[in-house]
C-alpha cells in the first residue's frame, strides 16, 4: 500500500468515523447520566434514514430540509421511547430498562420491516458525484458533505454542552445525579433533553450513511448501532470527546483493516479492537477510571 | 419414554417442549454466571455456538457417541468460557458485558469464515438425536445441580460476590477463582445446550448465534427473577411459548413480544418471581412463624 493509498484510506476512514461517532454520541451522553446502554439507539439511527428517505422521494425536499426533519422527527422518537420504556425503570435495577430497551429495538425493528418490508431501499442520490483532487487524495461531494455536517453538529453539541445552561445540568447530572437533583436541576428534563440530541444525531447520521453507501434497512441499525457502541466505549463511555475519538479511530481501523485484506473480517475488527483496549485500558481512551468505595 | 409421549402430544409440541428444555439449561447458564454472581455476560449465544458446532463436527466426521459428542461441546464451551473469562472478569459491570459482548460478535464472525463449519452456508446434516426424553433428563439433572450448588459454600460465596465484592474479598473468598469457577460452569451449560440444539435442529448457521440471541437468555433470566432458578424456569417458558402462541397474529409476532417485554418490565421490573428461591418456599411456613421474610432481598 503506497502513501497515497494510504492516505486515501484514512480519510475513507474518517468520513466513516464521523458517522459512527454522530451516533455514538447519543450513547455515552445517555450512559453518562442514566448508566443506561440505550440498545434502542441504533433503531432510532434507521429510523432517522428513513424519514430522510421519505422527506426526499415523497414530499420533494431538499437534503438539508430532509436532514433537518429526520433530526426532528427522531429527537421527538427518542424522547417519547425514554418517557414510556425507560422512566418508569429509572429506580430499579439495572438490567431492567436494558431488556426494556431491547424490547423497543425488536418493536422499532419489526414495525419498520412492517412498513417499508425487508429490501433496502436506495436513497436517492441528490447529490451528484463529483470527485475533487486535493493533493494525493480524491475526495467525493458526499463525503465533503459529510464532514461538514458531521463538524458542525459536534461543534454545537460541544457549545450546548460547555456553555448553554441545559448542557451544564446535563454535565452535572452525569457527575453526580442525586447531587444535581438536590442542587435544583430538574434532572427528568435534563435526561429528556439529552435523548433528544442523542437521538437527534443519531438521525442525522442515518441520513448520511444512507446517502453515502445509497441504502437503507430496517436491519441497518444493529450492525451500525453495536459498532458506535463500540467507539463509544472505546474512547470511553461517559465522555463526549471520547466517543469522538474512539468513532473515528474505529472507521479508520476498519477501513484499514479492509484495505489491509481483513475485509471478511470487516465486523471482527471493531471489537478485537474493543476487548484490546479494554484490557489494557479498563475505562477506556479518554474514560475516567472508575473509584471502588468500600 | 418418546413413545410415551408422543401417545398424548403430536410432533409439533414435542419440538417445543423439547426446545424449550434446551434454553432453558442454556439460560440455567447465563443465570449461574448473571444472576448469582452478578456479572454481566451479553455473549452467552458464542458459547452455544461454540457447543453446537464442536458437538456438530465431532458427530458428522468422527461420528463420536451422541453423549460423547455434547459433552466434548460442554467442555469446549466450558474452555472459552474460562479463557475469555481469565482476563476479562477484573473488568467490572457494564465493561464485562461489553467485553461478552464483542466476544459473541468475533466468535460469529470466526465461525462465518471458518472452512470446517461451512461458513454462511451452515452446517447440515447433524443426525437429530435430541429427544425430548434426553433434553428432560438433562434439565433435571441441571435443575438439581443448580439448587444443590446455590445452597453450597461455593453457591454462597456466588452470592457474597453479587452483593459486595470488596465485603467477599475480606470475608476470605478467592474472587478470581471463584468468578471463573462460575463462568466455566455457565459457559460448560451453554455448550451442552447448544450441542443437544444441534442435534435437534440439524442445521446450524453463525447468523443464529447473533448478539440477538445472547439478549434473548438475558430476558429470559431477567424476566423470570434473576438468581431464582423457579424464576429462571418461569421466564424461558414465558418467552420460548410466547412466539408460539402469538403465532396467529402472524407479522406482527416480533412487534407484540417487544411491546410485551417493555410492558412485563415495567409491570414488574424485578421479574416475574424476583427474589423467590426453591428452597425458600418450603420453608415459608416456618419462616413466617419465626417472623422473617421469606424472600430474600436480593436484587
Amino acid at each position: 500500500m503506497d502513501a497515497s493509498m494510504l492516505s486515501q484510506q484514512i480519510l475513507n476512514g474518517i468520513t466513516l468515523g464521523a458517522t459512527y461517532a454522530l451516533i455514538a454520541l447519543g450513547y455515552t451522553m445517555v450512559y453518562g447520566i442514566i448508566q443506561l446502554i440505550n440498545f434502542a439507539h441504533g433503531e432510532i439511527y434507521m429510523v432517522g434514514a428513513f424519514v430522510g428517505v421519505l422527506m426526499v422521494t415523497v414530499f420533494q425536499q431538499g437534503l438539508l430540509f430532509s436532514l433537518a426533519a429526520a433530526m426532528l422527527a427522531c429527537m421527538v422518537m427518542g424522547v417519547t421511547i425514554e418517557r414510556i420504556a425507560y422512566r418508569p425503570l429509572r429506580r430499579s435495577t439495572r438490567l431492567a430498562p436494558l431488556i426494556s430497551a431491547i424490547g423497543v429495538s425488536i418493536f422499532l425493528q419489526t414495525l419498520m420491516t412492517k412498513i417499508k418490508g425487508p429490501q433496502p431501499v436506495a436513497f436517492p442520490q441528490v447529490i451528484n458525484d463529483a470527485l475533487y483532487k486535493i493533493g494525493p487524495v480524491e475526495i467525493s461531494k458526499v463525503q465533503i458533505l459529510i464532514l461538514i455536517v458531521a463538524s458542525l453538529l459536534m461543534a454545537t453539541l460541544h457549545f450546548i454542552v460547555k456553555y448553554v445552561k441545559i448542557g451544564k445540568a446535563m454535565r452535572a447530572a452525569s457527575e453526580d445525579y442525586d447531587t444535581a437533583a438536590l442542587m435544583g436541576i430538574n434532572v427528568n428534563r435534563v435526561i429528556s433533553f439529552t435523548f433528544a440530541i442523542g437521538s437527534a444525531l443519531a438521525a442525522a447520521g442515518g441520513v448520511l450513511v444512507g446517502l453515502y453507501f445509497n441504502s437503507v434497512s430496517p436491519f441497518m441499525g444493529v450492525s451500525a448501532g453495536l459498532k458506535a457502541f463500540c467507539a463509544a466505549v472505546l474512547g470511553g463511555i461517559g465522555s463526549i470527546p471520547g466517543a469522538m475519538l474512539g468513532g473515528i479511530f474505529l472507521g479508520v481501523a476498519e477501513t484499514l483493516g479492509i484495505a489491509g485484506g481483513f475485509d471478511m473480517y470487516k465486523d471482527a475488527i471493531a471489537f478485537t479492537l474493543l476487548i484490546i483496549v479494554l484490557l489494557f485500558r479498563p475505562t477506556g481512551l479518554l474514560g475516567r477510571p472508575i473509584q471502588r468505595k468500600v | 419414554m418418546d413413545s410415551f409421549f408422543s401417545m398424548f402430544l403430536n410432533d409439533y409440541y414435542i419440538q417445543v417442549l423439547t426446545m424449550l428444555g434446551i434454553y432453558l439449561i442454556g439460560a440455567l447458564g447465563l443465570n449461574l454466571i448473571t444472576g448469582v454472581t452478578g456479572q454481566l455476560s451479553f455473549g452467552h449465544a458464542a458459547f452455544l455456538s461454540i457447543g453446537a458446532y464442536t458437538s456438530a463436527i465431532l458427530s458428522i466426521k468422527l461420528q463420536m457417541p451422541f453423549a460423547l459428542a455434547i459433552l466434548a461441546g460442554g467442555l469446549m464451551a466450558g474452555l472459552w468460557g474460562v479463557l475469555l473469562g481469565y482476563p476479562t472478569l477484573r473488568l467490572t459491570g457494564d465493561y464485562l458485558g461489553i467485553a461478552t459482548l464483542g466476544f459473541g460478535e468475533i466468535v460469529r464472525v470466526v465461525f462465518l469464515n471458518m472452512t470446517i463449519t461451512g461458513g454462511a452456508l451452515g452446517l447440515a446434516g447433524i443426525p437429530r438425536s435430541a429427544t425430548l426424553t434426553v433434553v428432560l433428563f438433562i434439565v433435571i439433572l441441571t435443575v438439581w445441580a443448580m439448587v444443590r450448588l446455590e445452597n453450597s459454600r461455593f453457591g454462597r460465596s456466588l452470592v457474597a460476590i453479587r452483593e459486595d465484592e470488596i465485603a467477599a474479598e475480606a470475608m476470605g473468598v478467592n474472587i478470581t477463582t471463584t468468578k471463573i469457577t462460575a463462568f466455566a460452569i455457565g459457559t460448560f451449560l451453554a455448550g451442552i445446550s447448544g450441542g443437544l440444539y444441534a442435534h435437534l435442529i440439524q442445521y446450524l448457521n453463525p447468523s443464529d448465534f447473533g448478539f440477538i440471541k445472547s439478549f434473548e437468555f438475558l430476558t429470559f433470566i431477567v424476566l423470570g427473577g434473576l438468581g431464582s432458578i423457579p424464576g429462571v424456569i418461569l421466564g424461558t417458558s414465558v418467552l420460548t411459548l410466547a412466539p408460539e402462541f402469538l403465532r396467529f397474529i402472524a407479522d406482527y409476532r416480533m412487534m407484540v413480544y417487544g411491546l410485551l417485554m417493555v410492558f412485563m418490565m415495567i409491570v414488574r421490573p424485578r421479574g416475574l418471581l424476583g427474589g423467590v428461591q426453591l428452597s425458600r418456599i418450603f420453608s415459608k411456613k416456618k419462616a413466617q412463624q419465626t417472623g422473617t421474610s421469606a424472600s430474600g432481598g436480593a436484587n
